[in-house]
């Protein structure tokens, strides 16, 4: 077992990625089946974030898997994950808009804190790999960045209602 | 996981083995990490009330530090259940020790709503095997070629 938080792989680097793009996988199946379900009287607020939590992690699984093609592995299909999502949704689909708002919350908050471990504990390796260090913690940064402004769009429509 | 919460894991399994208290010996060999330095975080774990240490006898767990431990093992289920059944990962065991220091409890919740984990997690994982007694009866039924 280790103890600390450092990637000092290739391999161990291109799993933490694989793990990022099925979170932004699970993010864009579980808006869109959120949206799905509250076809007929879902509100313009809450479809426009619906669409957008959707287009951004599918815009953050194409930058994280230009990385791992890089890194010589591969990716996990949509298509997998939105089945796997679909097969859990009945036990784990929120009751109400407050639930569907409170569920993106725990998204966008769940993928920050994920990238934020991750810049962290690349940083915090002197492990050289096969992709250049610094184009994979720019790219990081920016969708940590844009993780951390979609806390405050969720949180700001929270306080609002 | 934080290293408290490895920690918290690391002793538990050893309790759960040994059906007893852990010595401080076995806890820093389940982490790989020196006697002194399993020493020093016991310490701090019996300051923050998780953790009793009794000289001679070993490191025991309080109510408050099992509870944590049992969800730090739920986590750690997750993450092998998430390497084996969505990546398919055959080595599993050993992934999952290396990137759990990685993984936040949050994360490990999110990775949750697309695996299938018995209600009876944490109580199911085996520390003989390192795994959950599920997954290691697939594993058994399909070996690896």
């Amino acid at each position: 077992m280790s103890v600390g938080q450092r990637v000092t792989s290739d391999h161990q680097l291109a799993r933490l990625l694989q793990i990022g793009v099925v979170l932004e996988e699970v993010v864009e199946a579980r808006s869109t089946q959120h949206h799905r379900e509250m076809d007929n009287d879902v509100d313009a607020e809450l479809g426009a974030l619906l669409r957008h939590a959707a287009e951004e992690s599918a815009d953050h699984r194409d930058r994280l898997e230009d990385l791992i093609g890089e890194l010589d592995a591969e990716s996990v299909s949509y298509e997998e994950i939105e089945a796997l999502v679909e097969a859990q949704y009945g036990n784990t689909k929120p009751e109400d808009f407050d639930g569907v708002l409170y569920d993106q919350l725990c998204n966008e908050e769940t993928a920050y804190k994920f990238y934020d471990d991750l810049i962290e504990a690349i940083e915090g390796s002197d492990s050289t790999f096969s992709v250049d260090r610094d184009r994979v913690l720019d790219t990081l940064r920016g969708i940590r960045a844009e993780e951390e402004e979609g806390v405050e769009e969720v949180t700001a429509i929270m306080e609002r209602r | 996981m934080n290293t408290a919460d490895q920690y918290l894991k690391a002793i538990y399994l050893v309790q759960e083995t040994e059906d007893g208290p852990a010595s401080t010996g076995a806890v820093a060999d389940a982490l790989d990490v020196s006697p002194a330095s399993a020493n020093e975080m016991i310490g701090k774990l019996e300051e923050r009330d998780l953790a009793e240490h009794e000289k001679y006898k070993g490191v025991s767990l309080t109510d408050e530090g099992i509870v944590r431990a049992r969800e730090a093992l739920s986590n750690y289920c997750i993450i092998e259940r998430f390497l084996a059944n969505v990546l398919e990962v055959e080595e599993f065991r050993a992934e999952a020790r290396s990137l759990e220091a990685v993984i936040d409890d949050t994360v490990a919740e999110r990775l949750d709503t697309i695996i299938d984990r018995s209600s009876e997690c944490p109580d199911c994982f085996d520390a003989e095997t390192d795994a959950c007694k599920y997954l290691a009866e697939v594993e058994s039924e399909n070996p690896a070629d």
